[in-house]
């Protein structure tokens, strides 16, 4: 079987650098061929021999639920360039600016054609430090597009100054705690940082330690909240990090080391998915099943799941289950209620 | 694990083998020579008692193709349809003006030519200048009704149903969802689609009635009628697919034929040209023909590959064209 075509998506809201980003990827000596997906075809300053324009059409799916949706050009722009395979060794999907990134991801689970020629390399969001703060007031995309992410580029931090670049970290790890920060200029990144990251590879998922308080216990949801003002709250921790919580969107982690029974869990998550689906942006998760002696990893895209037994657990690793959900507006008491009532 | 159905009879041993050297991704038959459409560029052309040639058609990949008796019509992300003949002989039919991909073709009764680009479906007539359609989503599939010049285009939520010639504005079919791809029965009655989903929908043209024809476990990328309208062969599935469209109500209310179950994925079929016999081509690198009276199997090509990619019959029926993802090909000898 060939290897699949591994796909990076660049998101992130108007100005914020994307372009920029594409160019720097697309400029540096890597011996990497890439064909590229772009909005806007012709746009100024993109040198590269294959090159196709997109049209961003979302297609809802004929099944009822408005959330499972594809990109219908995608399904149309990568089975032409799979013909042409000896060309290039990756593919890099650029979107506009207020684009959800969910059909794009959702597009490789449910066209088996696409999945089985390419896969989802990462989410790669560019956000600008000078105007995220109010995006993530005044544009919905651009919250979107940060809880989405797998890794996030805080771009422009030369714009403003460090205590603000502190806030704003705090403000993208209260949406998205486990997505991989950068603070860059220019988009001045190490490419390996955004290419080859296997952010879906069902074998890598469980990167899903939150990057910012891996040190303490202070997960969001250990917290009692008081929701005072517009801008959300924080905590002051003693490393003088502050602890936003998004009013709107967040992360809920669970854990347990009590094994889980697959009967209890799979009608409980896939009643979960089917009734927050549209809220739920993105979930992982990895599990031991009572009686199994191997892994069971996860993860979705609002209503679609995938998921599949990974290897046997290791003699002396801890066998404990995580899995986290980002989304908007998730009943967090009720998951995790659902939740302890998986084990067996 | 491969397929070789040991215990079936066998026409293996008539295979005329091709290494392709590239992807093939169609196949078809001009009389008795091969055509097959390879991924990128070229065509290879394979003569029933000559060496093979390969002629360049396209500057990039070759995205569609569809044929009559006497051209193989392609069209490529260059922008260009090209129609070739069975001496390699190319011409440039249309150039699309803003150089976009010629995402579908398709070719009609007297010659008559379509193709589309992005959301712009066109006609031409054997003789004459081409007709532009704008579609409200990127076209999907397009077919030609068996007789007139009449245009089968599936896109995002329905079907529109174009008659160049007339007056009358385009008819659209409305079905929620994205329809891939198009087919008129040969009795030009029903028309179908295959759908994002693993489905196909239906209409009978007479009263505009919806079919629904689901249960795949793929989108079903392959459809071919049988001889004389009687079945509708489809892949996406381990088995083929065969739905009964004898009657006047065509599937609707029925269960398909279920035949030739394999390990893998049914990927294209072929319904031969004269007989109720289906070729059909599987992820593994297996083909069988089935009868679909009693489905009695033929062993046409082990499974032991890459996943089939084309499947042709030449109009006789005497030769069987195949092709794979990784470039094996070859002509199978039924005379």
């Amino acid at each position: 079987m060939p290897d699949k075509l591994p796909v990076t998506v660049l998101t992130g809201y108007l100005g914020a650098g994307k372009t920029t980003l594409l160019n720097r990827i697309l400029s540096e000596q890597h011996g990497h061929k890439y064909a590229v997906i772009v909005n806007e075809f012709g746009e100024v300053g993109i040198d590269n021999d294959l090159i196709v324009g997109a049209d961003e059409e979302i297609f809802e799916m004929n099944n009822g639920c408005v959330c499972c949706t594809v990109r219908g050009d995608l399904v149309r722009i990568i089975d032409g360039l799979m013909r042409r395979k000896g060309k290039f060794d990756a593919i890099i999907l650029e979107t506009t600016g207020l684009a959800d990134p969910a059909p794009v991801a959702q597009t490789f689970f449910i066209d088996d054609n696409i999945g089985r020629k390419a896969k989802l390399d990462a989410v790669v969001a560019v956000a600008d430090a000078k105007w995220l703060k109010d995006r993530l007031k005044d544009a919905p995309e651009a919250k979107n597009q940060i809880a989405f992410a797998d890794i996030i580029l805080l771009n422009k931090t030369d714009l403003v100054a460090s205590d603000e670049l502190g806030e704003l970290e705090a403000r993208i790890r209260g949406i998205n705690p486990y997505a991989k920060l950068h603070k860059t200029q220019r988009c001045n990144i190490a490419l390996p940082e955004v290419l080859g990251r296997n952010a879906f590879d069902l074998d890598r998922i469980l990167d899903i330690e939150p990057e910012f308080l891996a040190d303490a216990t202070h997960h969001h949801q250990d917290h009692d909240h008081h929701h005072e003002h517009e801008d959300g709250h924080h905590h002051h921790h003693g490393g003088g990090l502050k602890h936003y919580h998004d009013e709107e969107m967040q992360s809920v982690s669970l854990k347990t080391v009590d094994p889980i029974d697959p009967d209890k869990f799979f009608p409980w998550v896939q009643d979960l998915v089917q009734k927050e689906g549209p809220n739920i942006l993105r979930c992982k998760g990895i599990l031991s099943f009572k009686d199994d002696d191997e892994r069971f990893v996860f993860q979705g895209v609002h209503m679609i799941l995938d998921g599949d037994h990974q290897r046997p657990w290791q003699p002396g690793e801890k066998r404990e289950s995580r899995i986290i959900f980002i989304g908007r507006n998730l009943p967090e008491a009720k998951i995790r209620e659902g939740f302890a009532a998986c084990v067996a | 694990m491969t397929d070789t159905r040991a215990d079936i009879p066998s026409v293996v041993a008539r295979t005329r083998p091709l290494a392709a050297g590239a992807p093939v991704v169609a196949a078809h038959f001009l009389q008795e020579t091969a055509v097959f459409v390879l991924g990128e560029e070229a065509l290879l052309l394979l003569p029933r008692a000559d060496e093979a040639r390969r002629p360049t058609v396209h500057a990039g990949a070759v995205l569609s193709s569809a044929a009559n008796a006497t051209r193989v019509v392609t069209g490529g992300d260059d922008g260009k349809v090209v129609a070739t003949d069975a001496e390699g002989k190319s011409t440039t039919v249309a150039t699309d003006t803003g150089r976009r991909w010629i995402d579908h073709v398709a070719v009609g009764p007297s010659g008559a030519l379509a193709w589309s680009a992005g959301k712009d479906a066109f006609v031409r007539a054997s003789t004459g200048a081409a007709r532009t359609l704008a579609l409200p989503s990127t076209v999907g599939g397009l077919a030609f009704a068996p007789k007139g010049l009449r245009l089968a285009i599936a896109h995002y939520n329905g079907l529109t149903l174009w008659f160049p010639n007339a007056l009358t504005e385009p008819e659209r079919l409305a079905w929620k969802g994205s329809h891939l791809g198009a087919l008129v029965s040969p009795d030009g009655r029903f028309v179908i689609t295959s759908m994002q989903e693993p489905a196909l929908h239906g209409w009978r043209l007479a009263d505009r009635k919806d079919m629904r024809m689901s249960g795949y476990s793929a989108r079903v990328r392959s459809l071919d009628f049988s001889v004389g309208g009687k079945w509708l062969a489809t892949s996406g599935s381990r088995e083929l697919i065969l739905w009964p469209f004898q009657g006047k109500d065509g599937p609707m209310g029925k269960t398909p034929r279920v035949l030739a179950p394999a390990e893998v994925q049914a990927e294209v079929v072929a319904s031969h040209p004269k007989q109720d016999v289906v070729a059909v081509g599987y992820a593994d690198g297996l083909v069988l023909l089935v009868r679909i009276e009693d489905g009695a199997e033929i062993l046409a090509r082990k499974g032991t590959g890459a996943p089939i990619a084309a499947l042709a019959w030449s109009a006789s029926g005497t030769a069987l064209a195949f092709g794979a993802e990784d470039g094996e090909a070859g002509v199978i000898d039924l005379g």
